[in-house]
This record gives structure tokens, C-alpha cells and sequence, in this order.
């Protein structure tokens, strides 16, 4: 594919393929103009520019209040399957990832691929893109059925991926980039004449009105992304996976990338769109298919379901029996107030997840649950309270004090603690003793002269968060990469508690760490809370933060998007209030 | 890691041999290197031969103990070799009183003492050291490159001191801190051997049984989370630097007081060996993982390795091959034996 002949032949047969799309410069009206469907009313609210189809954005209202969702049949119902993927299943050490998941996609649909955080897509997606491959299930495209052994075996058959991240290379030309490995040319040289003229082409099409020769680097990400369609396009692909598109758009960019998508519809590729936001869903999509905990639980026609029902899908399980309920307590006083925290993408960090306007209030001896989907923001927030990252605006009072933190350490001597949401990556120190990993900073309390390590002061300290935490291990001298995840993460927890907080951040508590384990560490937060220590938990787990959190605070894109009581809280309101712009009538009065 | 740690670790695996084996390779090596020396060339054994040996090691040694807090951090310093250069001509010519009377042997002249000298040399090593550890931490500018810069740097400030020639003939009290012994006459140590295993002592202990130590070993393993427990990483990593420029300064007096002189191309390729010296003695370039002992294993193995292939008539062209060979095998063990240790 990457060969001459490949490439010269290419160029009249993007330009004839793209010349059939209507409108060369898709412009922000478009996404309001360019697709008026059975003469239904255009949604006109800035914040509807997603909307195309009043029809559809009807039931989406209706649900939310509960009403019967009317039928709207699919406009031209699916076209024939291209591809199809049946039975995949994938397992990795100790987790089952994938379980016998179907997927089919049709030729020129727009296919919801949806999920909570760890229900399986990205591990589907990187079936699909040849990045890693399945343990059973076959892949048919076209009716063949194919092996994709490496990325560029999917994208040579067609199926091409854009990831969230960018692959681009940002000191490259645009032209570069589209055609990176298959540029124009003789065999030695490449001409860099065609590589301009084919790639506007391209460019042209696609609304990205900018000298192919610009640098990836001084594009912006919604131009970026272009380049990666661009790309896509020009490697003729019949299937094109978007993960995540949205996320990092605005909401002009979002309706711009909408317009773009429709139009590749209409050209008879297929998209499996790959997003948090559900109106998105039920704006531009077609089809749908939610996964849930490696399987899948639901595919059909978008227009005849609705939010309630996808949401019912994707949080599904029951909340775990193994939770008792507990009364909430009394709050204490207010431990931590943030006010306006607010932070801007910059230059050097295109791709930083903003904070907005985040305020929160936080008590002695209370569990403050932080929902929200990965990139929300939570994590943010977390880092910037504790001094680990600037913010541009805000700010931070402890009890009843205003604090600055330049630092962690700051945060630190103002009785702040911190569990990353990485254990291995920022907690840990996997190659060390697990007695240094426990006091590396609580060298006050075990040294001697200031200066020198008291090792007896310093087992003793191990061994009594050993026994307080029943962290197993042989020795407190074995390395605490050895441990099991929760043994690891109690050893993070024994850290901050030799500290004594006041306050503690606790971000994504038992990620990856069994269920046994899993209970111990939230009977250990809740118990941290009665000793009157503020407790701030982030979790991507609803029955997580379900079970512990006394009072519960929802994020979206950066913004605090509601507050509820654990009392009125159920995971389908969470999912609600974490993934609509609007909070559902039903989700609970608001408290304090 | 100190080697109570690697025991427990075994402790709940049974006994592991090939991380026995893995650890203590350095040292197996040695014995068998020196045992092979021992067969083949009679003189090797000789305690001449080995205090030479020893005395040749002391001063590579010391720069090695310097560089093990370095890459101890994931960082490395080229600069060493430079710095040793500048920092052993100023201490010379602060010995002669200045640089007048280069050449002839200040008896009764007006030169400040082997002290104000060895002081003078420490200072410029700490100034150099802490100018490229602020250059680290403060321009964020990668190690490599920073004292890559500073090993010109360097070198160029040491031919302007010196006027392209050498400073030579020190006072005895002087040379004695290259060139004495110290024990009964058959059996004695030379003082650069005593001052490098009482560094090593010095910095194994602060190492292993220091706040500052655990400091080091936490920063190297694992910056970020050093950082959100609240250490000053900045702060640890400039400070490696100017421990590092504290053992050039030192060595850098050694040196001149063995060679009874001072001079501008003085410790030329001394990065290469000492950087070996570090790995082989099993520190991990990545940083977290390494040991004062190990270093002076490593130290020696070198140095035990460059006497035996001069006895046996070897050309130095050949011994550096062998030393370039030596360093990378030790590195692919090091790499093997981790992967190794992670999949058990």
C-alpha cells in the first residue's frame, strides 16, 4: 500500500470521491443548514448546534421527563454490513476484558460505540485497529474474514483509528502527515508539488482551509484532528473509528467536526464514534452498541431508545451487596473550601483538561464523593488543591484559612494529603523497601539528630500501619513492587496516615485492585472520616462512590455539574448528571 | 538497595540463585578475574602489584563514589575529567602561591600550605558542581547535555588558568596526600587508598542510613511520586551535582599531589572509566537502584583489569576495547537479570 503505483493512482480517485461532497467549506452554519431533514425544525440554540433533526432531539427531552419515547424509525435504516465482528473476546492477567462482544457496522452509518470507563472499547478498538489482537472471535469486512496483525494491516484494509492522542508529528508539514510513508513521488524523490496538490485536495473537503505546508504544530487541536481525517481519507478507508473526537472541542469545533462526519456518511464510510457524551448520540448517530464490563449488553437503532434506557445499560450491575448501608453522619466544620478554581489550556499544553469555576466545600469527618467520566476533571482538581499543578484562578481555604501552595510539600505542612490516581506511576517506588515507600514523608517522626535514619523508630512506624491496615507482606525490607495491588495501595494509604491529615485526597482508591481488597481500603476511608479526617474521594466507579461518599459532586468538561446527598443518589441520576448538560427533573434536590 | 533488603526479598521466594548470582556478579567477577591474573602472571599477586593496583583505583574511585549519587538519579556527568583538570591546577597553584614560579619546589617559599590547597581545589568542584545542577534543575536542560557543555567548559577554563604548561614540584607535606603510606613499612597502605575506602565508608552510610540518602534512592526511583510525598526534587537533584563536584575536588588534590604536579589535560577520559566503573558495580542508569559497595567493586574490577592486561603486555589501545566491551555487557546483564527478576 505504501508502494508508488498505491499513491499515484490515489490522487484523481480522492479528488473524484471528495468532489461529489456538497459544500466545500463546511462552516458553522452548516451544521445547521446543510442537513434539514424531512423539513423538520433546525435546533437553533448554540448549544444545539448538534441537534439536525428536531425529531430526534424530542425523545431526548421526553426521556428525561419520563414520557413515552416516539417512534422515529432510522431515516434510511442501515445498509449492508461491511463490517462485523462476532464473539471477540479478550483476556488479560487477571482481567477479563472483552467476553464474546458482537459488533456490525454498516456501510455509511454513524455507530455509537458506548461505555462507563473500563467497560472494554478501547480494548474492542485496539482489536479493530490491529494494535492488539483478540484471544477468540473472528472480523469480517466485506464478507472475508480478516487478521489484522498491526495497525497498518487495518488501515491497508481500510479500517483506520483516530485516537484521542494524536499520532501526529507536529514538526511536520500537514501535507507530511497525510501522507506520512506514502508520499508522491519517484521512488527516491518525493515530489513535493503533488504532495501540496493532493493533499488540498483533501483538505479542501474536509473545511481545513490552511497551506498544506503549515506545520502540524501551529494548527489548532480541532484543525489537528482534521489532519488526522485528512489522512484517514487519503488512505481510502471504508471505516473510520473516532475515539473520543469530541473532548477536546469546542462547541463551535464540535458542530464544525459534525458537519465533517455527516458528509464522510454520505460518501458511504462508515464512523464508529466513540464518545462520553450522550446527546452527541442521539444527535448525529445512527446505531448504537454499550458495553458493559467486558460484554456487550445492547445494540440497535438510536432514534428508538432513549437516555434512560442507554444509561439502564451502561451502569447495569447492582450496586454491591457487599455494602451495608451507613447512616451520614453529622458534617463537621468546614475543613476545605475551594472557590472559582480555574484552569486554562496553554500553549505548551493544548491538550490540558480545563477547570472552570470549581468550587467545592468540604467537612470534617464527612466522605466527599468527586463523579465524573475520565477527563472531566476531577483528577485536576485534585492536584491543583494539593500544589502539585498551577491554576489561573480560585482559591483555596483551609479551615477558614487562605492558603497558597507552590508545592506539594506546602499542602503537606498544611495537613493535606494526597493518593494519586497512578499508585505505580506517582505513588510508589517499586524497586524500594516498602518501609522507605511507607515513611519517605514522615522522616520527621524516625530520625535521629535530624539527620540519620532511626531504623528501630522507623519498623516500629512500619509495623504499626502494617497492623492497622493488614498490609500483608513478609518483611517490610521486601520491595513493594512485589506486593499485590491492594497490599500496594494500602501502603500508599499507611504513607499519608503516619502523617496525620487533616485533609485527604483520595483519587481512584481501588483501581485495578481486587474486590476482597477492594472493601478493606473503603472500610479504612470510612473509618479515616469518623477520626474526623475530611475525606475527598475520586472515583470512576458509581457503586464505588455509591457506597462510601456521605455527599456526592459531579464534574463534566472541567464544570461542577451538580451535588446530591448519597440518599438521592442512584447511578442512573449520576450518569445523568455526569454526562447531560442539563440535570434530569428526577435527580434529587440539592443539598447544602 | 542495601544487600539485608535483597536477602528478605528472597526470603519469600525460597532462595533465589540467579538473583544471588545477579547481585553479587560484580564481585564473582572480580575473584575470578583476579584468580585468572594470578595463574597467568605470577607478579600479579605480588602486594606491591595490589597496592599499586589500589593506588592507581583510589582516585577513578572517588569520582566513582561522587557519580554513584548522580546516576543514582537517573543522571549522569560527563564533566568530571574537565573539572578534575581546573580543580587540581588551582590547588597547585595556590600550593606555589601563585603561578610565578611554576616548575621549582617551593622550600621556604610563599605558597599557602597543602591545606588552603586541598580547600581550594573542593571549592572549585562544589562552584562547578552546583553551576550545572542549577543549570539541571533551573533551565530544565537534560543532565547529559548540561555537563556535556561543562566538560568543555571546563577544560577550556583549565588550559586559560594554566598558559598551556603544567604547575610541578610541590612541598613533601603536599605530595604526601598522593605519594605517602601509612602502616609498617612491608605492609603499607597508601594515604589516596586510605581517603577512598574512608569516602566510600562516609558515603555508604549516608546512603544507607540517612534521610538524605532514602531522599536520593526515592528521587532516582520514581520522580513524580518523590514529588507529590512532598520532597524538593529540585533540590535533591542539584545537590548530587555539587557532591559530585566535591569528590572532583578532592580527587582533583589527590591527583596532583601523587603526580607531584598539575596540569591542563589532566583526567582526560576519566568520565568513561569512573561512569564503568559505576555500572559494572551494578547502579542502574535509570536511576533508584545501586550501591556504595558496588562501586567500589566495580572500581576495583577495572582497575584489577587494566593492571593484568599491563602485565601481560597488552596494548592500551586494546584495554580501552576491552573496557568499552566490558561496560556494555554489564548493562545488557543488568537488563537481563531485571527482566529476569520480574517475571519470577
Amino acid at each position: 500500500m505504501a508502494s508508488q503505483n498505491g499513491s499515484r493512482g490515489k490522487t484523481s480517485e480522492v479528488q473524484s470521491r471528495l468532489a461529489s461532497l456538497d459544500s466545500p467549506h463546511p462552516t458553522f452554519a452548516d451544521a445547521k443548514a446543510t442537513f434539514p431533514r424531512k423539513g423538520g425544525r433546525s435546533a437553533h440554540s448554540p448549544l444545539n448546534l448538534w441537534m439536525h433533526d428536531a425529531e430526534i432531539a424530542q425523545p431526548l427531552r421526553s426521556v428525561m421527563t419520563g414520557t413515552e419515547a416516539p417512534s422515529t424509525p432510522a431515516d434510511e435504516g442501515p445498509g449492508r454490513p461491511i463490517l462485523k465482528m462476532t464473539g471477540v473476546s479478550k483476556q488479560f492477567p487477571g482481567v477479563r476484558a472483552l467476553d464474546g462482544v458482537d459488533l456490525e457496522i454498516a456501510e455509511g452509518e454513524i455507530h455509537a460505540l458506548l461505555g462507563e470507563n473500563g467497560a472494554g472499547k478501547s480494548t474492542l478498538l485496539k482489536i479493530l485497529s490491529g494494535a492488539q489482537s483478540a484471544d477468540k472471535g473472528r472480523i469480517e469486512l466485506f464478507g472475508d474474514e480478516v487478521r489484522f496483525e498491526s495497525p497498518h494491516d487495518a488501515q491497508r484494509a481500510g479500517v483506520v483509528t483516530i485516537y484521542q492522542e494524536f499520532t501526529l508529528a507536529p514538526d511536520m508539514s500537514i501535507a507530511e502527515n497525510v501522507f506520512i510513508g506514502r508520499e508522491p513521488g519517484s521512488r527516491l524523490l518525493v515530489s513535493w508539488k503533488r504532495l501540496a496538490a493532493d493533499t488540498r485536495a483533501i483538505t479542501d473537503k474536509i473545511g481545513l482551509r490552511r497551506d498544506p505546508m503549515t506545520l502540524v504544530r501551529d494548527l489548532s487541536v480541532a484543525e489537528q484532528q482534521l489532519v488526522e481525517i485528512a489522512r484517514a481519507l487519503s488512505m481510502r478507508s471504508r471505516v473510520i473509528v473516532m475515539d473520543e473526537p469530541t473532548s477536546a472541542l469546542s462547541e463551535a469545533e464540535v458542530a464544525n467536526l459534525a458537519t465533517i462526519v455527516r458528509k464522510l456518511r454520505s460518501e458511504g464510510i462508515s464512523i464508529i464514534f466513540v464518545t462520553h457524551r450522550l446527546e452527541e448520540v442521539f444527535r448525529l448517530c445512527d446505531r448504537y452498541t454499550v458495553l458493559r464490563d467486558g460484554r456487550l449488553v445492547g445494540a440497535g437503532i438510536v432514534a428508538a431508545t432513549n437516555v434512560d434506557a442507554i444509561i439502564r445499560m451502561m451502569v447495569g450491575r447492582d450496586v454491591d451487596a457487599l455494602y451495608g448501608s451507613r447512616p451520614i453522619p453529622e458534617p463537621g466544620p468546614i475543613a476545605l473550601e475551594v472557590k472559582g478554581l480555574t484552569r486554562r489550556r496553554t500553549a505548551q499544553d493544548p491538550h490540558a483538561i480545563e477547570l472552570i469555576d470549581v468550587s467545592l466545600r468540604l467537612h470534617h469527618g464527612e466522605i466527599l464523593g468527586l463523579a465524573g467520566l475520565v477527563g472531566a476533571g476531577r483528577t485536576e482538581t485534585a492536584r491543583a488543591i494539593f500544589g502539585a499543578d498551577r491554576f489561573d484562578q480560585g482559591s483555596i481555604i483551609v479551615e477558614g484559612q487562605p492558603v497558597s501552595f507552590t508545592c506539594p510539600q506546602d499542602a503537606m505542612n498544611c495537613g493535606i494529603g494526597l493518593v494519586p490516581e497512578d499508585r505505580k506511576k506517582q505513588a510508589l517506588f517499586l524497586r524500594l523497601a516498602i518501609r522507605t515507600n511507607v515513611t519517605i514523608a514522615a522522616h520527621d517522626q524516625i530520625s535521629r539528630l535530624g539527620f540519620f535514619i532511626d531504623e528501630r523508630k522507623e519498623n516500629k512506624l512500619v509495623e504499626q500501619y502494617r497492623r492497622l491496615l493488614s498490609i500483608r507482606m513478609a518483611s517490610p525490607d521486601q520491595a513493594a513492587g512485589n506486593l499485590s495491588g491492594g497490599n500496594q495501595q494500602k501502603v500508599v494509604l499507611a504513607r499519608w496516615l503516619a502523617l496525620r491529615p487533616k485533609i485527604l485526597i483520595v483519587d481512584e482508591p481501588t483501581r485495578g485492585i481486587d474486590i476482597g481488597s477492594k472493601v478493606e481500603v473503603h472500610n479504612l476511608l470510612v473509618e479515616m472520616a469518623k477520626t474526623g479526617i475530611a475525606v475527598l474521594v475520586i472515583s470512576s466507579e458509581l457503586p464505588e462512590i455509591l457506597a462510601i461518599s456521605d455527599r456526592i459532586v459531579t464534574m463534566r468538561e472541567g464544570r461542577i455539574t451538580g451535588e446530591i446527598s448519597r440518599t438521592d443518589a442512584t447511578q442512573e441520576n449520576l450518569m445523568a448528571m455526569m454526562t447531560l448538560h442539563e440535570t434530569p427533573a428526577n435527580a434529587g434536590p440539592k443539598i447544602n | 538497595m542495601s544487600d539485608s533488603k535483597a536477602l528478605a526479598q528472597g526470603e519469600d521466594k525460597g532462595f533465589d540463585f540467579f538473583g544471588f548470582v545477579a547481585r553479587f556478579a560484580p564481585l564473582i567477577f572480580l575473584v575470578a578475574l583476579m584468580i585468572l591474573f594470578a595463574l597467568l602472571q605470577p607478579r600479579f599477586l605480588s602486594s606491591i602489584n595490589l597496592f599499586n593496583v589500589m593506588r592507581q583505583v583510589s582516585i577513578t574511585g572517588l569520582l566513582a563514589i561522587g557519580m554513584t549519587f548522580v546516576i543514582l538519579t537517573a543522571g549522569i556527568d560527563l564533566s568530571i575529567g574537565s573539572l578534575v583538570a581546573f580543580a587540581g591546577l588551582v590547588a597547585a597553584a595556590v600550593a606555589k602561591g601563585g603561578l610565578q614560579d611554576r616548575f621549582t619546589v617551593g622550600e621556604g617559599g610563599i605558597g599557602y600550605g597543602w591545606g588552603l590547597a586541598a580547600l581550594a581545589a573542593i571549592a572549585v568542584g562544589l562552584i562547578g558542581g552546583y553551576i550545572q545542577g542549577l543549570a539541571i534543575t533551573r533551565l530544565k536542560v537534560p543532565p547529559f547535555v548540561v555537563t556535556l557543555g561543562g566538560m568543555s567548559a571546563f577544560r577550556g577554563a583549565a588550559l586559560l588558568f594554566a598558559a598551556g604548561g603544567p604547575i610541578s614540584g610541590f612541598e613533601p607535606s603536599f605530595t604526601w596526600w598522593g605519594q605517602g603510606k601509612i602502616g609498617p613499612a612491608d605492609l603499607a597502605v597508601p594515604v589516596p587508598v586510605i581517603i577512598f575506602l574512608a569516602a566510600a565508608a562516609l558515603a555508604h552510610v549516608a546512603l544507607r542510613y540517612t534521610r538524605y540518602g532514602r531522599k536520593v534512592y526515592a528521587v532516582g526511583g520514581n520522580p513524580e511520586a518523590a514529588r507529590l510525598s512532598g520532597l524538593n526534587v529540585n533540590r535533591m537533584i542539584c545537590s548530587v551535582y555539587v557532591i559530585m563536584g566535591f569528590f572532583a575536588g578532592l580527587g582533583a588534590f589527590v591527583l596532583s599531589a601523587r603526580l607531584n604536579s598539575a596540569e591542563a589535560v589532566a583526567g582526560t577520559g576519566y568520565e568513561l572509566t569512573v561512569i564503568a566503573s559505576v555500572v559494572i558495580g551494578g547502579t542502574s542508569l535509570f536511576g533508584g537502584s545501586g550501591t556504595i559497595f558496588g562501586t567500589v567493586i566495580g572500581s576495583i574490577l577495572i582497575g584489577v583489569l587494566l593492571n593484568g592486561l599491563v602485565l601481560m603486555n597488552v596494548s592500551s589501545y586494546i584495554q580501552q576495547i576491552v573496557i568499552g566491551i566490558i561496560i556494555v555487557l554489564a548493562v545488557a546483564f543488568d537488563t537481563f537479570a531485571k527482566s529476569r527478576r520480574r517475571r519470577i
